[in-house]
């Protein structure tokens, strides 16, 4: 089988488990049992080949741009490492069929170990850095769903998010550690790096790269200062603390500095980094270890301190070292699994796993009892248990280790280290099982049944076979791995007696001192408790809270929702980066003089300065700023017609009054003056920055206007073509219809856009509580008591007619003359806009009954039409043509295919302004505004009566 | 000629009218005609890939007028995959508006959304400076209508802020407009890139200021800090999946910026130099922090959602900010993947805010009716948006390490990627855990909020769409790299361009 496939098969397998969920528990347990075990056996089927010193690849192209590829490598690391991830991984798979209780969704449990599973086993065969980042990051995500697996406890949530913090941290780092590698090596392939290890240390990148790995690998593993995330991972179900926290997850990242042994070990960089660390978390955490009363938790911190004594072997650097740390790793896999799922059964049945309300499970709990007692002996290095072999090996190769010259540093550390732990081991058995049997357990305790003992009674049996036989049943795994670690072919030997040695005294030492130091584990506790200790949660939540918190703030001090602070900030960011953009360039102030400007030109600049301040000043008084803004734009539009810009001014003027007469009605339903909330100081400041807006605004302007333009423009050939290629001779029109058409074609769809959205706008206010607010509306200015003038609605009659013949006739002239199909619709608008003002809705509607919608449609179409015709004549979208007509007694007239597109726009002109009319019509009387059906108040038929009668 | 290139505008643009003719009384026919026009609109950009891929870029000169004196539009690769990928988000939105009801709850929404989609194509295909204009405010007014879709006081309150901020930009846009107009005389973007490269000295001072405001106008866009002010209210408030369509909307601006940094202002450009480098860097580097940083300190999904697309146009801008093909590629494969991932985590949100009646992040609130999926679905939406394995995201991340290793300061720019990650891990993860990690007794839901447990089908089908596109963006990754960096060194070759609009004589 591939290794690749090994991988992939218990992702593969993630999928069965909620299926299978559907058949039973059984079947479900079997079908992830299966692909776990399938998986082992195709890696089985490898091992004697590798074990013979074979690497087994399998590469597959990725994303070779990057250098990442699905390259895997199975040599003996990744063959005893995958053992143990599948091998371990099905034993819990067993055991948490019977350990999960029939509340607990198992299919979801079986998905996120095998996920995890998977996860594992990629880590372990990449050949590829970057590949193997991927799966490193996924086993942070996997176990973070297997630690808040159980839902309701809130321990459960927060160690999976202080999990997920630390080992994603370290992930991230480790990003940035691999790339670097990467980059000195000159391939991100495991193969390729492994080989270029002189090189990778002779880099003045290694120093950041070892830094940044080792971050990874730290958190990872729960090495001091990062070990204090690992015990509250163990609100996770007990088969989970014992499959990630103990045999694997963790020792990724022992697997990875294993893995970069070649490359990145031997400096003083790395000795001093890795060792160091690895013995004060094995030191660190036996000691806590020692006085925690939670059973897992006591696992917890001796697996940290278990962890750190590999990571210290794996320091030291020497080849004897990571051999040692090889074969620990196998030995602590074993009894930690066993111990784990020990503490579980003893939770599961007892329903506590606090030691201080255990003890005496001896005779009610045989099995368990046995278990635990030769998994805990091995761990305190009792021969002759596996335990106790690794454990003499790695005493050899600390206590001839000097840190910086003193010979005691790692004696020191690492004796005390075992001392406790043994304490802590005994512990176990003596806290819990030994002692008189209770009366006051929370659940009356038995061995449960042969499917939850059997996984952790295989695991004690294999503690005794290689403690007893470990060149048998470890010899050939340890020195392929070693192999794989180091390099280099390995001769392994493992015995029992290596004579009267300074390690055995140690060893004996630590016995010993254990077994006294349990015996004063009551005094010495309270010692422990008196003593003050930061407590790891409490300061990770408090910087993380604090980290919230100052995010929040942040966040939500920059993102007020201040409008006006937005802008303002706008407004100085553009000033700041034009001027500094206007700094580093040349600028050659323009030569051209200045027209003369006569009087009518000082009168209107006055006029529109003026307006222009009083609005700023006034603009609380809405009405009065809507006046003045209807100042500005008539003075613009004189302004074009001053500098020749008919079709402008006549544009500006009627945009103007459309605005302004539907500004007035939506103001109607609005407060008429606007409350002031800003004070003097912030008044102040906005004034200054729109001071200097303006500055800058007109000394842009004033710099482009004083100039020639520096190259030809464009427009020559406008009024060059506007003719013979446009058909018209109003260059103004042709643009917009013809060379520029597809511009009018966007912009008569905003306008129609804004028709529809200003209807859907109104139909939302209506549900919500802005339309029942309209509801009880009253008015809040004194009626004129003649809604419908008759001077009004005679002079709006007369006027209809005209001015949609005023309308057409500007629409026809457009293409020669100032005019076009904008101004024309606009015009119509306006006429009719002036019947809803004169008679009201009801009248005017009563007599037109197309819907508006429809105009803006039709509108559209028209104009999409028009320019999908130029298809069928080969032109592109938008193609024009004219030809010259006549019919008698016509005179010679013009057709162009522009007018069509120029109905286009002329209808949904009207439509855009008429629907906003109509929605503005429907708030109206939705405010309780009566309609008449009557043209006016008065009924002038009736006048003369009333006279006649006077 | 061909005319492949107009019909991704012309499409939505005689749809949405039809629809608003013909159809405004019948759901039914909307929804038909609406999935159809998006269907096609898909279509239609696979085959301009395809062209672009095979032939090349292509102009297409509306009216018949040559360029640079009308206008023209351009379908180029980037041009084309713009397309493509406004179209894809466009379908799957669509489908999950229909199959969650969203279209229901307001007034003409299959019209806006046609013209929102053309607003976005034409932007994305002209070539011509002040049409680009045009179509912004297309995108604006149409964007404008589906953020204030169904009302509500909050709502409509973010949406004047949003479409003052926008017109804001837009007004600035016709001040820069007129400057380039003034100093180069011409609004075709080809012959723009022509007349910079000659530029009389006198002139760069305004040359500059005028490339400085069209490129603020493309931050406020794109959301770069300090401009990005509009967009925490308005996404976190649009309905859930108008902010899904939204996360093209700010992708409108990086291509923008893109464009125009590589055909217009290429960096070394005599007049304006590095001066778009210089501008983007560190607002992308703040825009990255803030983003994050406001995922973590976010009080409601939506505004966790909304800062995490601040987030990642900070990583987009600061992958654009070298202007050099290798980081632009990489630029484009992260576009492509921050879409998708914005979108989806929208739909997720907008899927737990339907069960819940609204998205705050507190304390102990009751559990959602179909939680499990709706979790899983975030769970995966919240990995791709923080570009953790084994998603697109990741790829993108690792890609955009690697383009701006070499830039100065690059240590520092990969100290705030991967410390922003972290971040964002952290805020994502809080948030989950706060929203699906529930008390086994509370599973059941409660009285009030079963009315809240819609089946929805097909809104789960769209959403889990946009969620294996990612997926295939990831497998996939080796090809699409591949094409995106031929795409790249397309566009750092403005010749290309310049040659398919004015002839290959334009130069």
């Amino acid at each position: 089988m591939l290794p690749a496939l090994i991988a992939a098969l218990p992702f593969l397998g993630a999928l069965l488990p909620g299926l299978m969920i559907r058949a039973g528990r059984n079947a479900c347990a079997i079908a992830t049992g299966s692909v776990t075990a399938l998986a082992l056996l195709g890696l089985m089927l490898h091992a004697p080949a590798v074990i013979g010193g074979e690497v087994i690849l399998a590469r597959f192209e990725w994303l070779p741009a990057l250098g990442l590829n699905a390259h895997f490598m199975l040599d003996g690391l990744g063959l005893l490492f995958a053992g143990l991830i599948l091998g371990i991984g099905l034993l819990i798979i067993i055991y948490a069929r019977f350990y999960l209780s029939a509340e607990d969704p198992m299919g979801q449990f079986y998905t996120y170990l095998m996920l995890f599973q998977g996860a594992m086993v990629g880590i372990v065969l990449s050949d590829n850095i970057l590949l193997l980042l991927i799966f490193w990051e996924l086993t942070s995500l996997s176990s973070f769903l297997l630690i808040g697996y159980w839902k309701h406890l809130p321990e459960g949530r927060q160690g999976a998010r202080m999990a997920l913090t630390v080992t994603g941290m370290g992930g991230l780092a480790m990003i940035a550690g691999m790339l670097i590698l990467g980059n000195i090596a000159g391939s991100y392939d495991l193969s390729v790096i492994l080989t270029k290890g002189e090189e990778i240390r002779a880099s003045e990148w290694y120093l950041p790269a070892l830094i940044l790995i080792l971050a990874g690998c730290f958190t990872k593993s729960a090495q001091f200062p990062f070990h204090f995330w690992l015990p509250h991972a163990m609100a996770a179900p007990t088969p989970v603390s014992a499959y990630l926290h103990s045999a694997t997850m963790v020792k990724a990242g022992l697997f990875l500095m294993a893995r970069m042994w070649p490359v990145l070990s031997g400096t003083p960089e790395w000795f001093y980094i890795v060792a160091t660390t690895g013995a004060v978390t094995m030191l660190i955490g036996a000691k806590i270890a020692l006085f925690k009363d939670d059973l897992k938790a006591v696992l917890a911190f001796s697996t940290v301190s278990h962890l750190g004594l590999v990571t210290m072997l794996l320091g030291l650097g020497t080849k004897a070292a990571a051999i040692v740390a090889v074969f620990h790793i196998i030995n602590h896999a074993s009894f930690k699994a066993a111990l784990f799922m020990a503490a579980g059964i003893v939770d599961h049945e007892a329903h506590t796993r606090d030691i201080r309300r255990l003890g005496g499970l001896r005779r009610l709990m045989p099995v368990t009892f046995a278990i635990t007692l030769i998994a805990a002996l091995s761990m305190a290095g009792i021969p002759p248990l596996n335990g106790f072999l690794s454990k003499e090996m790695m005493l050899e190769e600390a206590l001839h280790t000097p840190w910086a010259g003193m010979a005691w540093v790692f004696p020191l550390l690492v004796v005390s280290a075992a001392l406790l732990s043994v304490a802590s081991s005994l512990r176990l058995n003596v806290h819990v099982f030994m002692g008189p049997e209770r009366t006051d357990y929370p659940h009356h305790p038995h061995d449960p049944g042969f499917g939850m003992w059997a996984a952790p009674a295989f695991l004690a049996l294999l503690v005794v076979m290689i403690g007893l036989f470990p060149m048998t049943f470890a010899g050939d795994i340890v020195a392929a791995t070693s192999r794989a670690v180091t390099g280099e072919a390995v001769e392994v030997k493992i015995y029992h007696w290596h004579g009267l040695t300074a390690a055995l005294y140690a060893s004996v030492a630590a016995v010993v001192g254990g077994a006294l130091v349990l015996g004063l584990h009551g005094p010495l506790g309270r010692l422990w408790l008196a003593l003050p200790r930061p407590e790891a949660k409490a300061i990770f939540d408090a910087v993380v809270g604090a980290a919230a918190g100052v995010a929040r703030a942040l966040s939500e001090g920059i993102h007020d929702g201040a409008l006006s602070r937005y802008l303002a900030i706008f407004t100085v960011g553009v000033l700041g980066l034009g001027f500094w953009a206007f700094a580093g360039g040349v600028h050659l102030p323009g030569m051209r003089m200045p027209l003369e400007a006569g009087p009518v030109a000082w009168v209107g600049w006055a006029l529109l300065a003026t307006c222009s301040v009083l609005v700023a000043v006034l603009h609380r008084a809405r009405i009065v700023a809507l006046v003045l803004i209807g100042v500005v734009g008539l003075v613009v539009s004189l302004g074009f017609v001053y500098l020749s810009a008919p079709d402008l001014a006549l544009t500006q003027l009627s945009v103007e009054v459309v605005t302004i007469i539907l500004l007035l009605l939506a103001l109607n339903f609005l407060p008429k003056r606007t409350p002031a909330e800003s004070g003097g100081a912030r008044r102040l400041r906005d004034a200054l920055i729109a001071l200097l807006a303006g500055l800058g605004t007109a000394a842009l302007a004033f710099a482009l206007m004083l100039r020639d333009f520096g190259l030809p423009t464009i427009s020559d050939y406008h009024l060059a073509n506007s003719k013979t290629g446009g058909g018209g001779t109003n260059v103004v029109n042709v643009i917009l219809v013809d060379f520029r058409g597809y511009d009018t074609f966007g912009e008569i769809i905003v306008l129609g856009i804004a028709g529809l959205v200003i209807f859907a706008l109104t139909e939302a206010l209506f549900a919500g509580p802005a339309g029942r607010r309209l509801l009880g509306w009253r008015a809040d200015a004194p009626k004129a008591g003649d809604r419908h003038p008759m001077m009004l609605v005679v002079a709006a009659r007369v006027l209809l007619p005209i001015s949609i013949m005023v309308g057409i006739y500007i629409f026809l002239r457009g293409h020669n003359e100032p005019g076009g199909g904008f101004i024309a619709g606009l015009v119509v608008a306006i006429a009719l806009l002036m019947q809803y003002i004169a008679s009201g809705s009801a009248w005017t509607e009563a007599r037109q009954r197309i819907d508006y919608h429809a105009f803006i449609g039709v509108g559209v179409v028209i104009a999409g039409a028009t320019g999908i015709g130029a298809w069928f004549a080969t032109r592109p979208f938008l193609t024009s043509n004219f030809g010259y007509f006549r019919i008698p007694p016509f005179e010679k007239f013009e057709l162009a295919t522009a007018m069509a597109f120029d109905l286009g726009v002329f209808l949904t002109v009207i439509g855009a302004v008429m629907l906003t009319l109509a929605s503005l019509t429907r708030i109206a009387l939705r405010a309780g505004t009566t309609v008449n059906a009557a043209p006016m108040d008065a009924d002038p038929s009736a006048a003369p009566a009333s006279e006649a009668r006077g | 000629m061909s005319h492949w290139i107009i019909l991704p505008v012309v499409l939505p643009a005689m749809l949405a009218p039809l629809i608003v003719l013909g159809m405004r009384h019948d759901l039914v026919l909307q929804r038909v005609a609406s999935v159809a026009g998006t269907l096609g609109l898909g279509a239609i950009a696979a085959h301009l890939m395809w062209r672009a891929t095979v032939l090349g870029p292509e102009a297409y000169l509306l009216g018949n007028w040559p360029a640079p004196f009308g206008i023209v539009l351009v379908n180029d690769r980037l041009s084309a995959l713009m397309l493509a990928l406004a179209a894809v988000l466009a379908l799957i939105v669509v489908l999950y508006v229909i199959g969650s009801g969203w279209d229901r709850r307001g007034r003409h929404f299959h019209a806006l959304f046609q013209f929102q989609l053309m607003g976005v194509n034409g932007a994305f295909l002209t070539g011509d400076a002040f049409n680009l204009f045009v179509f912004f405010e297309i995108l604006l007014i149409a964007s404008y209508g589906l953020m204030i879709h169904a009302g509500g006081g909050a709502r409509l309150k973010a949406g004047v802020q949003y479409v003052a901020y926008n017109l804001a930009g837009s007004t600035l846009f016709l001040f820069a407009l007129g400057t380039i107009y003034a100093v180069t005389g011409t609004l075709n973007m080809a012959d723009l890139a022509v007349r910079m490269a000659e530029l009389p000295e006198g002139e760069a001072a305004l040359a500059r200021v005028a490339c400085v405001l069209l490129i603020i106008v493309f931050a406020v866009k794109g959301a770069l800090v300090p401009f990005q002010f509009w967009l925490p209210a308005t996404y976190a408030l649009a309905p859930g999946p108008v902010a899904a369509l939204f996360a093209i909307m700010t992708k409108v601006g990086a291509y923008a910026v893109l464009r125009f940094g590589t055909l217009v202002y290429p960096p070394g450009s005599p007049a304006t130099g590095d001066i778009v480098a210089q501008m983007l860097l560190p607002g992308a580097v703040l825009t990255l922090i803030a983003g994050m940083v406001g995922v973590l300190g976010a009080r409601s999904l939506g505004r966790m959602a909304a800062y995490a697309a601040i987030g990642s146009m900070g990583t987009l801008f600061l992958a654009i900010a070298p202007f050099e093909p290798r980081a632009s590629a990489a630029a484009l494969y992260y576009l492509i993947h921050s879409t998708l991932a914005a979108g989806c985590l929208f739909l997720a949100v907008d899927l737990v805010t339907a069960r819940r009646g609204d998205d705050a992040l507190g304390p102990d609130r009751a559990p959602i009716a179909q939680g499990g999926v709706i979790g899983a679905l975030y769970f995966a939406a919240a990995v791709a948006v923080a570009g953790m394995p084994p998603l697109s995201g990741f790829v993108g991340k690792l890609l955009v390490l690697d383009a701006v290793r070499a830039e100065p300061y690059g240590m520092w720019l990969w100290g705030a990627i991967l410390g922003t990650s972290l971040i964002a891990i952290m805020g994502l993860g809080r948030a989950g855990s706060a929203v699906f990690w529930k008390p086994h007794g509370a599973a059941q839901p409660a009285g009030a909020h079963a009315a809240h447990a819609p089946a929805q089908p097909l809104a789960f089908v769209a959403l889990g769409a946009g969620l294996a596109l990612i997926v295939a963006l990831t497998l996939l990754a080796g090809p699409v790299t591949g094409w995106l960096g031929a795409t790249a060194a397309e566009i750092h070759t403005p010749a290309i361009y310049i040659g398919a609009v004015l002839g290959p004589a334009g130069g």
